[in-house]
């Protein structure tokens, strides 16, 4: 239960530690961000790194900016720092929301955004919210900057788009335009575990009906996705507990569960239903 | 394999411990071999169990999680720096007269943890309360008592002005 001995790397400056990453990536270096996911696997000595960039003394990851229509989320920014009072409008309320769902309170406090999603847990609750809202991720090495959309970003189970040497400098949120509305479901089996089902949708509300619907869902399939084809049947309809039971019983075939738990398929049904009575205030 | 040791300064509830550790010592193992503090328990060494809680530059943390190298210089509260000394803090004489103790292995987490609560947010509301509290396990007691001794100690801290 102890980690193995590593190489501790403290830098100070972005191109610092992309330097520093670009000479041990080749000996399993990796980066340290929040530490929350990567410590208990060293405990296991399921990961033994021979390197470690601890990212926490660059003072420019902790970016956490609305500008030009998108958050602007810097690797060094904590799940506790996502949500009020720091981030506001529809978002802020949205990803308030999520953060409680979280682990728990001293995980928060040093788990980050931009670390979730270069783990790529199924179960991450960012990861959902990155896939569901169409993030954009800025992924650097010393080799130069690319940009790539959640949904080619998420590859599989902790599987990512993110080369050895590669940073995610910053996730990029799109922000909810004023009077969108959202709802998060989650079921758990205790407050603060890994998901065994989520989905979050928005919309807004124009004359009684929905429109710019999105619907996401995690937990289920080897990465979080949308859903496309239930978002086309909500769009310019009223929202009613009846098309929501119609849209999630139409999503369940196509999906491809991680395991063969007959039971995930209907918390999928159901956290897709009351994700979307959430959002329309309708009671679940 | 590198064994390099690292020169840090670990700042435990006010006192400076200049000590001498390898990278993959954790902030839990240094407080508790290198600064002789063993009032921070260790469970699971994996994040799961809250025992480990301190408080790092106020906010809870599970020192489990988290190399000692990463704590230099930086401000550590532990259970050792709740009383002052035999005058226990309003939190540790609650958890006393409401029994919210048995073993007393899971304690000094909940108590790190409650502190934090109390400080941060005195007046939360009970579903919050019990949310932040499922973050540490305690195999004695059920829980119930270690939510009655928080609210108690909060009552005890406004009749004294304290918060
Ligand atoms: C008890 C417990 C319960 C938890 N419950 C949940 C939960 O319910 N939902 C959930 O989503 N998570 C949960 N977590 C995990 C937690 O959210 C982690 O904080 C998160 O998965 C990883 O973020 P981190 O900053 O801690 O990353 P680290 O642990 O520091 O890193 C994780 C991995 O990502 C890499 N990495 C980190 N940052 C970057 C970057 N910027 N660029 C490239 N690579 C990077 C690291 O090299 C490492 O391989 C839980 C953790 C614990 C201990
Ligand atoms: S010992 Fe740190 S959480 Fe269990
Ligand atoms: S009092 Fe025994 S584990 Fe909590």
């Amino acid at each position: 239960m102890k980690p193995a001995a590593f190489r501790y790397h403290a830098p100070r400056t972005e191109e610092e530690a992309l330097a520093i990453l670009a000479a041990v990536a080749p000996e399993d270096g990796r980066i340290l961000a929040g530490g929350q996911s990567l410590m208990p696997t060293m405990a296991f000595r399921m990961a033994r790194p021979a390197h470690l960039v601890d990212i926490n003394g660059v003072a420019a990851f902790g970016l956490l900016a609305a500008e030009g229509g998108v958050l602007r989320i810097g690797p060094c920014v904590r799940h506790a720092m996502l949500g009020a009072p720091l981030v506001g409008g529809p978002l802020g309320a949205l990803l308030g929301t999520v953060r409680r769902h979280i682990a728990h309170l001293p995980i928060r406090t040093r788990g980050t955004f931009c670390g979730s999603l270069a783990h790529a847990d199924p179960a991450s609750e960012w990861c959902l919210v990155s896939a569901t809202l169409g993030a954009e991720m800025v992924l650097r090495s010393v080799g130069g900057t690319r940009r790539v959309a959640a949904a080619e970003f998420f590859q599989g189970i902790m599987t990512t788009a993110l080369a050895a040497d590669e940073m995610l400098v910053e996730a990029r949120l799109p922000l909810l335009a004023e009077g969108t509305r959202s709802g998060f479901y989650e079921f758990s089996r205790r407050p603060g575990d890994f998901a065994q089902a989520m989905a979050i949708a928005t919309f807004t509300l124009d004359g009684g009906v929905m429109s710019a619907p999105r619907l996401g869902l995690g937990g289920v399939e080897d990465r979080p996705c949308r859903l496309p084809a239930a978002e086309a049947m909500l769009d310019g309809q009223p929202p009613s507990a009846a098309l929501f039971a119609a849209v999630a019983a139409a999503a369940l075939p196509g999906l491809v569960p991680m395991t063969d738990d007959p039971h995930r398929l209907r918390l999928a049904e159901t956290a897709i239903i009351r994700a979307l009575s959430r959002a329309a205030g309708l009671p679940e | 394999m590198t064994h390099e040791l690292h020169d840090i300064t670990l700042v435990v509830n006010g006192r400076s411990h200049p000590i001498r550790v390898e990278a993959r010592r954790t902030l839990a193992d240094a407080i508790r071999e290198e600064c002789g503090l063993t009032g921070t328990h260790l469970g699971c060494e994996h994040g799961v169990c809250g025992a480990c809680t301190v408080l790092l530059d106020d906010q809870p943390v599970r020192a489990c999680l988290m190399f000692a190298v990463q704590a230099d210089g930086r401000a550590i509260r532990t259970v050792e720096g709740l009383a002052h000394g035999d005058t226990l803090s309003p939190l540790q004489k609650a958890f006393i007269e409401q029994h919210a103790l048995q073993c007393g292995y899971c304690t000094p987490g909940f108590l790190m943890l409650g502190t934090a609560i109390l400080e941060q947010n005195p007046d939360i509301g009970d579903e919050e309360l019990i949310e932040i509290l499922s973050s540490n396990l305690c195999r004695c007691t059920g829980y119930a008592n270690i939510l009655r001794a928080v609210r108690a100690a909060a009552a005890a801290m406004r009749e004294e002005g304290v918060a």
